[in-house]
């Protein structure tokens, strides 16, 4: 093998190690090495860690969740405790949460792809999913906060014999557009950013089932120029429609909020707040994701300790814009003078209910946030893992904090009302949070949990111009 | 390989069996499940064989000589048997059809009448309010003096009664023309639409008709 002079050769022309990039994958291995060592998983037995996770999220999944979603269904809202004046409770509460979980994903493998970050594949792909998961988790509270699902296709431009037309200016009409367009990009984009690696899968396959199966998801791919070609091309221009959505969906669910009049959501900083806030929470996610899968999965050759890194840099970044956004709330309900924004934003702190909703907001989001300044912090997983919970956590209680600590209190005295959530609400949420485990857990058992052949072209030994890459010797014989 | 070459041509062939069943699921709710369909074309058979055609239209009598609350209340009256009797105790004073009616009026009980049109009960009409401002019986009735047993003419669909809500002035006239079912603003076409414009906006704003759209309209 000449590898190991090619090696040397490259030690001289490589620049200093302080200014070298840590490799996008550990190890220094080849090409078929990276194939066999990134199918692997979906191709091995089943693992028992994967059957303990899976048992009570399948259990979640298949019978806490549609027990509660048949039982408010049939019998309506009132199940929930959302009532006058708290008509929002943690049916939008959740929606927004499992958005902001989304977001974090297509901010990864979109806007990181189209900045040209090589160290995006190998974690794109699991965030994809999450995003895939979790807006569908996210477009089902809204079909049933309405009370009558049945009614659901009001929501739709549909000629119809009742001459209903939805409304147009109405950024809760929006909403509909924009979760769906989010589900269908995403949908698409992780799905198409898979037909490579399942032909990959297909090639491998040893029983006919297998292969049958890949062989119709991969779609006939044979990776050829032309295929290659379109792909590609394809691919950017989901990278640019979805990287626009990260901004776009977030920014409508908070014009929900900030196109009403009430104190506490009628601010024109809200759009931001909600795209910035999706993404910290998103961050969180895949922090507890991240780490638990690289070791789980035994990936810490490609999910390298660099990449968890550059991860927690960027929740912390988010998380210190969402600093920031609070600070400018607290000073602009201040310096607004108005007594109304006064009172609401005293009362997140100090009122008599749900004070401790924003005080976790402070101690996690603000204060836990503090931690990943630290190399080390960021450097220990079980500490990311720790605080990725931590942050979803924090991220919950803020939309908790927005819908009802400003619903329950509003400006007349004798419309305020307290708001419990009942079993339902609980039963829905563990429900949907079953549901996004266990069709992650599927995902990670049964498809290329990485994406195998962006992480070939990232890797010196895919560049053709590199000297261990491509045709021996570099393809300059 | 799995699948042999035909399989090529799968997406193109289910993509447009799927467009083609689409429209045909459309087409077929749109033809057999609306409004138009399902209520249009009620007929039902009454008690008594009284024909419109032979009192409104050869006639002439007014739709309110029998219906004689349209103009006070929410609801179309039926006449009671007395206003039958006014003529007939003298008309056909004996004919076998009659019988019921005349039973009714004898024994004060009502003639059990099969009623046609009716709105649902989640919505608000009120007769009185839509006559006073110049919709005629004729818009949602349709030419009942030609019928001789009343038929469920129009869908009166959702969409039926918004069309007119939202632009009353098409479908305004004066108010004194309310029950002349044959009435037109010119007996040549064009011209009677070029009236229908330009009048039809003026008792708009003369009655003050207000185009009301929201829901609690008529979902009270």
């Amino acid at each position: 093998m000449s590898e190991i002079a090619n090696i040397e050769e490259l030690k001289k022309l490589a620049p200093p190690a302080e200014l070298r990039r840590a490799p996008v994958v550990e190890g220094n291995q080849g090409l078929g090495w990276l194939t066999d060592k990134l199918s692997a998983f979906a191709e091995a037995k089943v693992p028992i860690w994967w059957w303990i996770a899976f048992v009570p999220a399948a259990f979640a999944a298949t019978v806490i969740f549609p027990v509660c979603l048949f039982y408010q269904v049939f019998t309506g809202v009132g199940v929930w405790g959302n009532n006058h004046p708290d008509m929002w409770g943690w049916d939008i509460v959740n929606f927004i949460w499992w958005v902001g979980v989304a977001h974090a994903g297509t901010l990864i493998s979109a806007l990181l792809f189209l900045t040209r970050q090589h160290w995006r594949t190998t974690i794109g792909r699991m965030a994809e999913a999450m995003t895939v998961f979790s807006v569908a988790m996210a477009g089902l509270y809204p079909a049933i906060h309405v009370g009558r699902a049945w009614f659901d296709w009001f929501m739709f431009p549909i000629p119809n014999s009742n001459g209903n037309w939805p409304q147009f200016k109405s950024p809760l009409m929006w909403d509909v557009f924009a979760v769906n367009t989010y589900l269908m990009v995403s949908s698409l984009f992780w799905f198409m950013g898979m037909i490579p690696d399942f032909a990959v899968l297909r090639d491998r396959s040893t029983t006919r089932i297998r292969k049958g199966i890949f062989s119709f998801l991969a779609m006939g791919w044979t990776g050829s120029a032309w295929q290659w070609h379109n792909y590609e091309k394809a691919y950017i221009v989901l990278c640019g429609l979805c990287t626009l959505l990260v901004f776009t969906v977030s920014s409508i669910v908070g014009l929900d909020f900030c196109t009403a009049q009430l104190a506490g959501w009628h601010a024109t900083i809200f759009p931001l707040y909600f795209v910035i806030g999706a993404v910290f929470c998103g961050f969180g996610m895949m922090l507890v994701l991240l780490t638990s899968l690289r070791k789980l999965c035994h990936l810490e050759n490609v999910i390298t300790l660099s990449h968890i890194d550059k991860v927690a840099k960027l929740a912390l970044v988010s998380g210190l814009i969402i600093n920031y956004i609070y600070l400018m709330e607290i000073f602009i309900a201040w310096y607004s003078g108005d007594p109304y924004e006064r009172w609401v934003f005293g009362h997140r702190f100090f009122g008599q209910e749900y004070w401790y909703f924003g005080w976790a907001l402070i101690a996690i989001n603000v204060c836990v946030t503090q931690l990943l300044w630290f190399k080390k912090i960021r450097s220990n997983l079980v500490a990311l893992f720790v605080i990725g919970l931590l942050i979803n956590c924090g991220m919950w209680s803020e939309r908790f904090v927005i819908v009802v600590g400003s619903l329950y209190q509003d400006f007349l005295p004798a419309n305020w009302g307290k708001y419990h959530p009942t079993m339902w609400d609980v039963g829905l949420y563990i429900g949907t949070l079953g549901a996004f485990f266990m069709l992650y857990l599927l995902f990670v058992k049964f498809l290329p949990v990485i994406a195998i052949s962006e992480v070939k072209g990232a890797t010196p030994q895919g560049d053709p111009h590199h000297p261990l890459g491509g045709a021996p010797k570099g393809g300059h014989q | 390989m799995i699948f042999p070459k035909w399989t090529n041509s799968l997406p193109l062939v289910l993509g447009a069996v799927a467009a083609l069943a689409g429209a045909g699921v459309a087409a077929g709710v749109t033809m057999y499940l609306t409004p138009k369909y399902t209520r249009a074309g009620y007929t039902p058979v009454q008690p008594v064989p009284f024909s419109h055609n032979i009192h409104a239209g050869q006639l002439g009598l007014d739709c309110r000589f029998c219906h004689n609350g349209v103009e006070r209340s929410w609801f179309a009256n039926l006449p009671g048997a007395s206003t039958c009797m006014n003529c007939h105790s003298v008309v056909l004073k004996d004919d076998p059809r009659l019988a019921i009616v005349r039973e009714s009026a004898a024994n004060n009980t009502p003639v059990p009448w099969v009623q046609v049109h009716k709105v649902p009960d989640y919505v608000y009409f009120n007769h009185s309010v839509h006559v006073d401002r110049g919709i005629s019986c004729v818009k949602c009735h349709g030419r009942v003096d030609q019928m001789d047993e009343v038929r469920h003419d129009k869908s009166l669909s959702m969409s039926f009664c918004l069309d007119c809500h939202r632009d009353p002035a098409a479908n305004i006239r004066p108010t004194d023309k309310v029950t002349k079912l044959d009435w037109q603003w010119s007996t040549n076409a064009a011209e009677a639409d070029r009236l229908q414009d330009s009048e039809g906006k003026k008792l708009v704003e003369h009655m003050k008709v207000e185009s009301l759209t929201s829901c609690s309209a008529c979902h009270r």
